[in-house]
């Protein structure tokens, strides 16, 4: 039987979509699914079948009722588990929810007003997406489809226009008019160098062939990022057609993405995408009848962050130690068994069927003139709207905390603005951006000059009860666990410059600690192999230049001003706050806390273990931090 | 000696016998012993014609692969930025204390825990976050976490 074209499989779907009486779909993100959501999935099924309420699961077997399907990531993990019932969107939904969300929504056409976003500055109940300030004040473009189509149905990415800018590569473009057209377009990569991506594949392409690969760095190792885990669990295809097109560019026939094993969603997801292009001839011999071919492997990598690194992830590839190696020879040059190669990362190659369709010019006008399109960031932390937010490259920083990500919270999660203190940009390679950093637009260059990085994008709001020693030394701990040993500058620079930090936070430094931890850093920054090592300085660096006072608190007063370092902690009930609930008696683990019911009560310092339970239990605000 | 390591050369024969595909091959023996075994190693760089220190070294470099065996019940609190700047190292602490982990040990000796710290699991929206044998417990405080220990130990000990 002859396989059917992307234009009629795009035609069929839409037909069949027009049949439909509404869509359910239901957020299955990694954050969502922690939250319940494949229980919530689970009860509209059962919920539609009690009332005798026609539904299906697959649209394309035909489906005149209702279709329940499950998206990837919508990034507004915050509000989880998220769902849309047509243009209603609902959060926080809990599977004894869904009773009343079908009787009203499905069956009535009301809104169940208690589930709707209110959003905390206006007050207002939030009916569709639209009207919630965190995606309205977004651009989406790589992620515009996440989250709204079924990323476990390569039917559905086709009828919104998908696979068509692979098969115009593939069957009116040459190698260098594709090559072009992304240099053209200035996008840069995304998973932290920002390097022109153009111009990498178009040294790959003038490299001899016929042998070449195309890698797709999924290894995103960086803590508290997830963008490129939501594109993959979000809108798999995305990636599969960046590859395809990358391959077309430099002419390769086979390609890997490699994923972190962390993320066992991305992986079935990106699994299942590959099947279905291959049973739809998208993958495999003769693509779109040009004749070429070209394959893609997913390679699940066995945690270690250097891999993150393309010369490491390649000798991962190989079967070998992930070490990086000595650059020149590029990968472009001479890459994964030895043959020329393009390694981009995921956000990068989702990005590329986006810009074939829109244009190279109509790119251009996103962004910045030197850092063109939008960046997806992860904005964790001390923030209101966790979650994964796309914005134009030179937004502010203001911009995305405040006006989309809803704002700084205090530690019981109330919003507090003003209690900003920092934010880290990059994770372990990326550098602190402070108060007076607030309004720098956040893009390649202007990040690399205050010390910082845009990196692949994490961003960690951090108000002001967050001791920026400890979080220094929290990213150098990472990093120099992770140091793969291959250079002695990361090695052992790293560990030495973690025994001082460890001085520092439980007490026993002196000035001179500090002197040579600065001194160190710059050396480690300059001698060491790769990135890793380089970049392992910069969050030592960049909080030492911002927040001097405090590792002089530290250091000299043997006193963590945000009571956060262990050693230097001491918690402490203040009589007059406390109400004698008893509270925290009960919430401490190892029985510390001592008193008598309705009075003052205390803490043992010798039994207390600093576990931090009572500060948090408390209603009063009377455990403090002895500064 | 060669039907004790059937399975692994059914793995091996999967992947056809190929050196470059050594961590997929280790991924999937651990996922049949959940750890290592140095015989079994031993044996897949006999196969694969490949020094046995190149798959020691591939083990030992690599988070994921165990080469001693592991707890009956895998607890993994993260401790990723967002876990992080939220608390999970009083977690991680109280939760050491609880199972009397040493520094550098994360197997109880009665073999019935083992605790992992790891970077990372993007649920940053619930940080922080533990997992405990794949159920993820989202905004857990270091009581709460006590409480889930207390609650498997229980079960054990009925179950005993």
């Amino acid at each position: 039987m002859p396989k059917k074209t992307i234009e009629q499989i795009s035609k069929e779907y839409n037909d069949a979509y027009k049949k439909i009486t509404g869509r359910v779909t239901i957020c299955g993100g990694t954050g969502c699914i922690a939250g319940g959501s494949m229980k919530v999935y689970d009860a509209f099924q059962e919920e539609l079948e009690k009332r005798k309420i026609g539904y299906c699961l697959n649209i394309t077997k035909g489906c005149h009722e209702n279709y329940i399907s499950m998206s990837g990531c919508r990034g507004f993990c915050a509000a989880g588990p998220l769902v849309s019932v047509n243009d209603v969107f609902y959060t926080h939904v809990k599977p004894e929810d869904v009773a009343e969300i079908v009787e009203k929504t499905i069956m009535k056409g009301e809104v169940v007003d208690r589930l709707l976003f209110v959003d905390p500055n206006s007050h207002k109940h939030c009916k569709t997406i639209a009207e919630i300030p965190f995606y309205s004040k977004q651009e989406r473009i790589l992620l515009h489809d996440c989250g709204r189509i079924n990323s476990e149905d390569i039917n559905e990415y086709i009828a919104h226009g998908g696979y068509a800018q692979a098969k115009r590569a593939y069957t009116q473009m040459t190698d260098e008019e594709v090559c072009k057209e992304i240099m053209e377009s200035g996008l840069r990569g995304r998973g932290g160098g920002g390097f022109p991506t153009g111009k990498k594949w178009d040294l790959t392409r003038i490299e001899k062939g016929p042998k070449k690969y195309v890698i797709c760095n999924a290894d995103e190792g960086d803590p508290g990022a997830f963008m490129d885990r939501s594109v993959m669990e979000g809108n798999p295809n995305a990636v599969i057609e960046g590859m395809m097109i990358a391959a077309r560019a430099i002419g390769a026939d086979e390609g890997y993405i490699y994923v972190r094993m962390e993320y066992p969603l991305a992986v079935k997801r990106m699994r299942i995408a590959i099947k279905e292009a291959e049973e739809l001839g998208l993958l495999g011999k003769n693509i779109f009848g040009s004749g070429k071919d070209f394959d893609i492997h997913v390679m699940e990598g066995a945690g270690a962050f250097v891999c993150g690194e393309e010369t490491a992830l390649i000798a991962s590839v190989e079967g070998r130690r992930g070490m990086p190696k000595v650059k020149p020879p590029f990968p472009s040059q001479s890459g994964l068994f030895g043959k020329p190669t393009v390694i981009n990362n995921v956000e990068t190659l989702a990005t590329v069927p986006k810009i074939m369709e829109m244009g190279a010019k109509e790119f251009k006008k996103i962004g910045t003139l030197t850092s063109p399109g939008t960046k997806t960031f992860a904005v964790t932390g001390h923030i209101a709207n966790t979650g994964l937010v796309e914005v134009p490259m030179g937004t502010t920083l203001r911009q995305v905390i405040d006006d989309v990500a809803g704002g700084t919270t205090n530690d019981d999660g109330t919003v507090n603005k003003a209690a900003f203190k920092a934010a880290q940009i990059g994770g372990p390679s990326g550098g602190c951006l402070t108060k007076e950093h607030l309004d720098i637009p956040l893009d390649f260059d202007s990040l690399k000059s205050v010390g910082a990085m845009v990196g692949s994008g994490g961003l960690v709001v951090m108000n002001e009860k967050t001791c920026m020693v400890n979080v220094a030394r929290f990213f150098l701990e990472f990093t120099q666990r992770e140091s793969c040993g291959k250079c002695v500058p990361c090695r052992e620079g790293t560990e030495q410059m973690l025994t001082m930090l460890n001085d520092i936070v439980e007490g026993r430094a002196t000035l001179k600690t500090l002197e040579n931890l600065e001194d160190l850093a710059k050396a480690v920054q300059k001698a060491s192999l790769c990135a890793l090592g380089k970049t392992a300085p910069n969050p030592v660096l960049s909080t030492l230049k911002h927040f001097k006072d405090e590792y002089l608190a530290h250091v000299v007063e043997k006193r963590c001003p945000a009571g956060v370092c262990k050693a230097l902690a001491r918690f402490e009930i203040q009589a007059d706050k406390c109400k004698g609930c008893g509270m925290c008696k009960r919430a401490c683990p190892v029985q510390a806390i001592s008193g008598e019911v309705g009075k003052p009560h205390h803490i043992d310092p010798k039994k207390c273990i600093k576990c931090g339970g009572c500060k948090s239990t408390c209603k009063f605000g009377a455990v403090v931090t002895g500064a | 000696m060669t039907e004790k390591f059937a399975p692994v050369d059914q793995i091996l024969k999967e992947h056809g016998c190929d050196p470059a595909q050594l961590i997929p091959i280790l991924q999937q023996v651990q996922d049949l012993y959940r750890y290592l075994p140095e015989d079994v190693m031993r044996h897949i760089a006999d196969k694969l014609e490949i020094s046995p220190a190149r798959v020691f070294g591939v083990a030992t470099f690599f988070a994921h692969f165990a080469i001693t065996p592991k707890g009956k019940h895998i607890i993994r609190v993260c401790n990723g930025t967002a876990c992080h700047v939220k608390g999970s190292s009083f977690v991680i602490n109280t939760v050491k204390d609880k199972l009397k982990l040493k520094d550098g040990q994360d197997t109880t000796e009665d073999g019935l825990f083992t605790l992992e710290c790891v970077s990372c699991l993007g649920a940053c929206g619930l940080a922080p976050v533990m997992v405990v044998d794949e159920v993820v417990h989202g905004q857990i405080t270091p009581a709460q976490a006590v409480k889930l220990i207390d609650d498997i130990i229980a079960a054990e000990a009925k179950n005993a």
